[in-house]
């Protein structure tokens, strides 16, 4: 099968001198749901701008399924839909006039541009705003143009730069549902976000990117798997005083008080959960409800993105102060 | 892509133009019509008859050809340096990048729009100026070549200002401090055969003179300029600037980092 996208050592350098990728290759299967992940300023952003030609790169070479940029860029393009970060289109046009638009640069003939401008805007919900300057519509609602626009040449690839980012929890689990509808169809997606739980329920292969170098590129499945530990929330049934000392001295887990109601317990893995059932049960204590304290891919992202920085001398709150 | 497919890039880029001017044409047409038509008024009527003949003609059917060119002159430089700027400027010219449509797909769509706004205005003005002076035609073709020739040489030089403005006071910055005077002193309001000896040797260096000349010819047969050499001119600094636009393009010089 040929791969949707291959990156090899691709290197950027900005004019100020600074260094935003250091070299990565990775490959993205067609048909993948594939997530890049990265801290502000890691490189990500970058990375896609050289795939759509907003960013001029240093060095390496990027191929999209059988086109290679350097070799026939317009037919790579072709292949491609890009969802920016922000949003890039003129306020003073309607939804309609930018989707049909972005058909015509593409060639496409206005029959087909209207018909497939009337399917996208419907389908994200944006037909009764379709004649509606953008400048006078919500921000979820242009997130949701940026998609409707991405997907009017329908593309083989669709890339998402934090399309979710700023919009309300009912529209972001609505374009979760419309992105694994086209991804079952065959598009392939990558995706960026800061919602790490995003990543995890969509993805089914990640890429992490720190201070420009891939430090991790696997799956989803594989990635969790690497987790030590995981942190519980306990919700107690009846109030407790305190730590009963066997917990306390517990060996195989870590147990803090937070109030009288609020358990929370460390877990190694190997151990697994219920291991800490048996312990509560000979301990008297009944619990009412129970939750992962962080998102379980947040915790080995924070964990593997400090290692990195750590070891290029780079203190936690520096970084995201280099973003582009 | 193909070349059809290429042809439906450039409608869709000129097509977004014109909506583009039509939407404000109160800042876009309004304005040059009523700027000219003061000139006409003013120099042609109430100055123009104490002034005589000049060329043999009239003096209001001597400036109506270069008034009707600097208009276009004017809006077609406007028209894509501001739209080519704006779109920077918000971003939307990604929307272009991320096309597979070749740069002189987009450079045409935009000189497209620019010679077609030049047009327009130049329609309007001419239409107004009926009312201030009897129009006659000499020749056609030179008329309407010239005035498309200019109106996409002066896109063209648009597009370039376009490429380079980082901010909205670098969009009026040429027009104000070059195009401006260099029109006004392209012979609009007299022959260069006024001028002493020394001027009128600087006034061959000024391109627009001869885009003037050429023009008035078309109306009114007089010219102080070879007409061959005006058409080389203007042929020779279009493709010159399509050149150097097309090449900033490709480069992505002040659109792509």
């Amino acid at each position: 099968m040929v791969a949707a996208l291959t990156l090899s050592n691709l290197k950027k350098t900005y004019g100020d001198g600074q260094v935003a990728l250091k070299g990565i290759s990775m490959t993205v299967e067609q048909g993948d749901f594939f997530a890049l992940l990265g801290k502000n300023g890691a490189g990500k952003s970058t990375a896609i701008g050289i795939i759509s030609s907003l960013v001029n790169k240093s060095a390496g070479s990027v191929q999209v399924f059988d086109a290679d940029i350097d070799v026939d860029f317009a037919r790579a393009k072709s292949y491609i839909g890009i969802v920016p970060q922000e949003i890039n289109c003129s306020v003073f046009e309607t939804a309609d006039q930018i989707v049909m638009n972005q058909a015509g640069y593409y060639g496409i003939g206005r029959k087909i541009a209207r018909q497939r401008t009337d399917h996208y805007l419907s389908q994200l919900g944006l037909s009764e705003k379709k004649d509606v300057p953008t400048k006078s519509l919500s921000g979820g609602m242009k997130r949701r143009l940026m998609i409707a626009r991405a997907l009017v040449n329908e593309p083989k690839l669709l890339i998402l730069d934090e399309p979710t980012a700023g919009v309300d929890i009912e529209t972001r689990r609505s374009m979760w549902d419309y992105l694994v509808e086209i991804n079952k169809k065959g598009t392939t997606i990558i995706l960026t976000t800061h919602y790490l739980e995003e990543a995890e329920s969509l993805c089914r292969n990640i890429a992490i990117i720190e201070s420009g170098e891939l430090i991790e590129n696997t799956s989803t499945k594989t990635l969790l798997a690497q987790l030590k530990q995981e942190t519980y929330v306990l919700d107690l049934a009846d109030p407790i005083d305190k730590l009963p000392d066997r917990l306390a001295r517990s060996d195989a887990q870590s147990w803090t008080l937070k109030n009288d109601m609020t358990l929370e317990v460390v877990v190694p893995k190997s151990l697994g959960i219920n291991s800490f059932f048996e312990t509560l049960t000979n301990n008297n204590i009944r619990v009412q409800s129970m939750r992962n304290k962080t998102n379980r891919l947040e915790q080995l992202f924070l964990e593997m993105t400090d290692h990195v920085s750590k070891s290029n001398g780079i203190k936690p709150n520096d970084r995201g102060n280099n973003a582009r | 892509m193909s070349w059809q497919e290429n042809c439906i890039a450039f409608m869709t880029i000129l097509r977004k133009e014109v909506t583009r001017f039509m939407r404000i044409w109160q800042q876009a047409i309004l304005p040059p019509v009523i700027t000219t038509s003061l000139y006409f008024i003013i120099f042609g009527n109430l100055i123009g008859p104490r002034i005589g003949d000049m060329g043999g003609h009239p003096y209001m059917d001597f400036i109506v050809p270069g008034l009707i060119l600097m208009s276009v002159i004017t809006n077609a430089y406007a028209n894509v340096s501001s739209s080519f700027f704006s779109a920077k400027f918000q971003r939307s010219i990604e929307e272009l990048q991320v096309s597979p449509a070749p740069n002189s797909v987009i450079l045409l769509g935009y000189v497209g729009g620019g010679v077609a706004r030049g047009l327009v205005v130049g329609i309007v003005v001419t239409a107004v100026s009926l009312f201030f002076s009897k129009l006659s035609v000499h020749s056609l073709p030179t008329m309407v070549s010239i005035v498309i020739l200019t109106a996409v040489l002066f896109s063209l030089a648009g597009f370039l200002n376009g490429v380079f403005a980082q901010k909205f006071d670098d969009v009026t910055i040429i027009p104000n401090f070059v195009l401006t005077p260099l029109t006004y002193l392209g012979g609009i309001f007299y022959s260069i055969k006024l001028l002493p000896d020394f001027w009128q040797a600087v006034s061959y260096i000024n391109p627009i003179l001869y885009m003037i000349n050429a023009f008035r010819y078309g109306f009114l047969g007089i010219s102080d300029i070879n007409l061959g050499l005006s058409f080389i001119i203007i042929l020779g600094f279009i493709v010159l600037l399509f050149v150097i636009n097309l090449r900033l393009l490709k480069s992505g010089f002040g659109i792509r980092q």
